[in-house]
C-alpha cells in the first residue's frame, strides 16, 4: 500500500505543485494572483480535448495551441481583472478574478457541454507492474514533467535576461522601471506563464481524471493551499508542498479513509501554518516602519 | 301556455347565451386541456444520459397514450421537463416550480437518490404523486409518511442489493466480497443494504470504501479493500466516479470481478472507464436484447422511428431508463383514468386502484398496494456489461 500511496501522492502533489507554481510568479512579481488558476487548468484539458479528439489533431499540436490559448487567456485576465483594479489602488481584482473564472467555466459549460469526456492516451492505458501493484506510465511521466518545468522556471528566473528583469521588478518596481524594464508588461507575462502552467497540469491529469467544464475548481483551491503552505514566493518550496500536500492526501485515504481526506489534509495545512505562518518554506517578511 | 316575454327576458336572453356558449367553449377547452406530466431529471452533467433515457421511454408512451386519445374523455398528456444538474436543491425548486406554476398532475423523477429524496417531503406534502423511474434509495418509496404518494417503478436498492450479493456468490463464487460506494445517501443506503443482504447470505464483507465524486485516483481505497481480502467488488455510483473506480482499479493492476448497481449506464461510463469497462458486470430492470414481448418490439419499433440514432436494441441506451419511464408513463396514464380527475388524492388511489396491466418489463399484477409502492421486484433484474457503447446482457 506505500508503494501505492507513495505514487498516487506524488503525481497528484507535482500537479497542485505545477498550479501552485503560477500563484507564486505572478505574486512574487506584481503582489496579486489569478484566483481562477483553476479555470486555467480547465481551459487547457479543454481545448486539448477539442482539438485532439474532437478535431484529430495530433496530440503535440493540439497541446501546444491549447496552452498557447491558456497564455493568451492569462494575458486577459491581467489586462481585465487585473490592471484596472491594480492602478487605482484596489483591491477588488481578488472578485474580477474569481469572477472571470466563473464566467470562463461557464461560457464552456455551454460550449463543450456538462457531460465529462475522456481525454485518452496511451501512456494512461496499459499499467506497468511491479509486485502486486500497477502504475500507469503517465503517473511516472507527470512528476518529471511537473519538476522540469519548475527546473526551467527556476533557471529561466536566473539565468535569462527576462529572469533578470522579473527579479529586479519583484525587488524593486519602481527602480526597475528608472532601469527601462517594462514592469507591466513582465506581470502581463507572468499572468500568461502562471495559466499556461495550470493548462499543463490540466492536460497532464485528464487522461487520468477526465475532462469537463468543472475539473478546475477543487484542483484551484488545493493549489491555492498548497501555494500558501510552500510560501507563496518560493518556488521551489511551493512545488515541495505540492508533493507534500499530495503524499498527505494519499496517505491519509490509504491509512484512514477516504471519508477523512479533506479533513486530515486541510487540518494540516492549518496546523503546519499556525506553526509556520509564512508558509513551511517563506522568508520573514519584513517591513520598515 | 302563453310565453310572455318581458324586457327582462329578452335581455337576458343574449346574456344567457352568451353565458352558456363561453361555459361551453370553456368545457370544451377544459375537455381538451392537457394533462401536464412533470419530470425532474438530470439532463445536463455526468448523468445526463439517464435523464434522456427517461425523456424517450416516456415520449413513446405518451405518444402511444394520446394516439388512442388521451386519458379522461380526449385529454392529452404533455410533458413538461425540468433539469436537476443532479443537485438536491435545483430539484427541490425545479419540483416546485412544476406543481406551483406548471399544475402538473404527477411528477416523475430521474437517476439521483440526494434529487428524489429532497422532492418526496415536497410531493407528499402537496399531495401530488411523485413516480420514481431510476434513483433506487429505498427510503424514497419507504418514507414513513401517511398517506404516501410516493410510488416507484424501478429497482429498490434493498432488493437490489439483495440480487448484487446473490450474483456475486453465484457467478464468482465471492465469500468475502468489498463495497466501494459513493459518499452520499444513496451510497449509505446500499451500505446498509449490502451488510444485510451479506448477512442474509452467510458471508461476511471484507470491508466498505468510499469515494467522493470528484475524486481523481481511487487507488487508495482500492488498496484497503485489496488488503482487506476482497474477493469481488461492489460498486455504487454513477458513470463519472464510477469510471474513476474503474481506472483505477485498471492503474493497480487488480484483476478482481467487479459487480455494479445501475448508476454507471446513466452517463458515458464506457467512454470514461476505458478498456476496463466491460469488465463490470451492472444490474438494470430490461434488455431489448433477446427475444422481445409483443409490447417490446412494438417500443423497439417506435424508438427506432423516432429517433434516428437508434438502430437496434444496443442504442437504447440506458435502457433501464427507457424501459421503467415507458412502464411508470402506461400506469400513471391508467391512475388517472381510474381517477376519473388531475386531483393528486384521486389519482394515488387511482394507482392503488389498477388490478392488471400488460406492460413491457413485465405483466403487472396489482403493482401497487397500501404496503407497497414499488413495482418491480428482485425477480425483475437483469445482469448486463458494456459491448463497447452497447448494453448486453451477460451471457456463458
Amino acid at each position: 500500500m506505500l508503494g501505492t500511496a507513495l505514487i498516487s501522492g506524488f503525481g497528484l502533489g507535482s500537479i497542485y505543485g505545477l498550479i501552485a507554481l503560477g500563484f507564486t510568479l505572478t505574486f512574487s512579481v506584481s503582489g496579486t494572483v489569478n484566483f481562477a488558476q483553476g479555470s486555467s487548468v480547465m481551459l487547457g484539458a479543454v481545448l486539448c480535448h477539442v482539438l485532439f479528439v474532437g478535431m484529430h489533431w495530433p496530440f503535440v499540436a493540439a497541446a501546444f495551441l491549447a496552452l498557447l490559448g491558456c497564455a493568451l487567456w492569462g494575458l486577459v485576465v491581467e489586462r481585465i481583472a487585473v490592471r484596472p483594479f491594480v492602478a487605482r489602488g484596489s483591491n477588488a481584482w481578488l472578485m474580477a478574478t474569481v469572477a472571470l473564472g466563473i464566467l470562463l467555466d461557464n461560457s464552456v459549460m455551454a460550449l463543450f457541454g456538462k457531460e465529462p469526456r475522456a481525454l485518452p492516451s496511451s501512456l494512461a492505458d496499459e499499467p506497468w507492474v511491479i509486485g502486486n501493484m500497477g502504475v500507469f506510465p503517465l503517473q511516472i511521466v507527470i512528476p518529471i514533467v511537473a519538476l522540469g518545468v519548475a527546473g526551467l522556471v527556476h533557471i529561466g528566473m536566473r539565468r535569462t535576461s527576462l529572469g533578470l528583469k522579473l527579479r529586479a521588478a519583484v525587488e524593486n518596481p519602481n527602480a526597475a522601471r528608472l532601469m527601462s524594464i517594462n514592469v507591466t508588461r513582465l506581470i502581463a507575462l507572468t499572468f500568461a506563464a502562471a495559466a499556461l502552467l495550470a493548462g499543463i497540469g490540466g492536460i497532464l491529469v485528464a487522461p487520468l481524471f477526465n475532462v469537463a467544464y468543472d475539473m478546475g475548481t477543487l484542483f484551484g483551491i488545493k493549489a491555492f493551499a498548497v501555494a500558501i503552505l510552500g510560501g507563496l514566493t518560493n518556488p521551489w518550496g511551493v512545488v515541495l508542498a505540492g508533493l507534500a500536500y499530495g503524499l498527505v492526501e494519499a496517505f491519509a485515504t490509504t491509512w484512514l479513509g477516504s471519508s477523512s481526506t479533506q479533513m486530515v489534509t486541510f487540518a494540516v495545512v492549518i496546523a503546519a501554518l499556525a506553526l509556520t505562518p509564512s508558509g513551511l518554506f517563506g522568508g520573514k517578511v519584513l517591513a520598515r516602519v | 301556455m302563453s310565453t310572455n316575454l318581458t324586457r327582462r327576458t329578452i335581455l337576458s336572453l343574449p346574456l344567457g347565451g352568451l353565458a352558456a356558449s363561453t361555459l361551453g367553449a370553456r368545457f370544451a377547452w377544459s375537455a381538451a386541456e392537457p394533462i401536464k406530466i412533470g419530470l425532474v431529471a438530470a439532463l445536463s452533467g455526468p448523468s445526463a444520459k439517464s435523464g434522456e433515457g427517461i425523456t424517450r421511454g416516456l415520449t413513446v408512451a405518451i405518444d402511444e397514450i394520446n394516439s388512442r386519445g388521451g386519458v379522461l374523455g380526449g385529454r392529452t398528456i404533455e410533458l413538461v421537463r425540468r433539469d436537476d444538474e443532479s443537485n438536491p436543491a435545483k430539484g427541490q425548486t425545479a419540483a416546485r416550480e412544476l406543481i406551483d406554476k406548471e399544475g402538473c398532475a404527477v411528477l416523475f423523477g430521474g437517476i439521483d437518490s440526494p434529487v428524489s429524496l429532497a422532492i418526496v417531503p415536497l410531493a407528499n406534502s402537496a399531495k401530488v404523486p411523485f413516480m420514481g423511474v431510476w434513483a433506487a434509495a429505498t427510503n424514497i418509496t419507504r418514507n414513513n409518511s401517511n398517506p404516501n404518494y410516493i410510488f416507484r417503478v424501478s429497482a429498490v436498492d434493498v432488493l437490489v442489493d439483495k440480487a448484487l450479493i446473490k450474483y456475486a456468490t453465484s457467478r464468482f463464487g465471492s465469500k468475502s466480497p468489498g463495497l466501494i460506494l459513493v459518499n452520499n445517501a444513496w451510497g449509505d443506503s446500499n451500505f446498509s443494504g449490502l451488510t444485510a443482504a451479506a448477512e442474509a447470505a452467510g458471508i461476511k464483507l471484507a470491508a466498505s470504501e468510499k469515494f467522493e465524486d470528484k475524486d481523481v485516483d481511487m487507488t487508495p481505497q482500492l488498496q484497503r479493500l485489496r488488503a482487506a481480502g476482497a474477493d469481488t467488488l461492489i460498486l455504487v455510483g454513477n458513470a463519472a466516479p464510477g469510471a474513476q473506480v474503474i481506472k483505477s482499479l485498471q492503474r493497480s493492476a487488480w484483476s478482481v470481478p467487479i459487480v455494479s448497481h445501475w448508476g454507471i449506464s446513466g452517463g458515458r461510463f464506457p467512454e470514461l472507464a476505458g478498456s476496463w469497462a466491460g469488465k463490470v458486470h451492472f444490474v438494470q430492470t430490461y434488455s431489448f436484447f433477446g427475444q422481445q414481448s409483443d409490447i417490446g418490439k412494438k417500443v423497439l419499433a417506435a424508438l427506432m422511428a423516432k429517433y434516428s440514432d437508434i438502430k437496434g436494441p444496443g442504442d437504447v441506451s440506458p435502457p433501464v431508463g427507457v424501459a421503467n419511464a415507458y412502464d411508470a408513463m402506461q400506469l400513471t396514464a391508467l391512475a388517472i383514468a381510474k381517477a376519473g380527475s388531475t386531483d393528486g388524492a384521486a389519482i394515488r388511489d387511482g394507482y392503488l386502484g389498477i388490478d392488471n396491466y400488460k406492460g413491457l418489463i413485465k405483466d403487472y399484477a396489482k403493482p401497487f398496494t397500501d404496503a407497497n409502492h414499488d413495482a418491480l421486484n428482485e425477480n425483475d433484474y437483469v445482469m448486463v456489461r458494456y459491448n463497447g457503447e452497447q448494453i448486453e446482457p451477460v451471457t456463458g
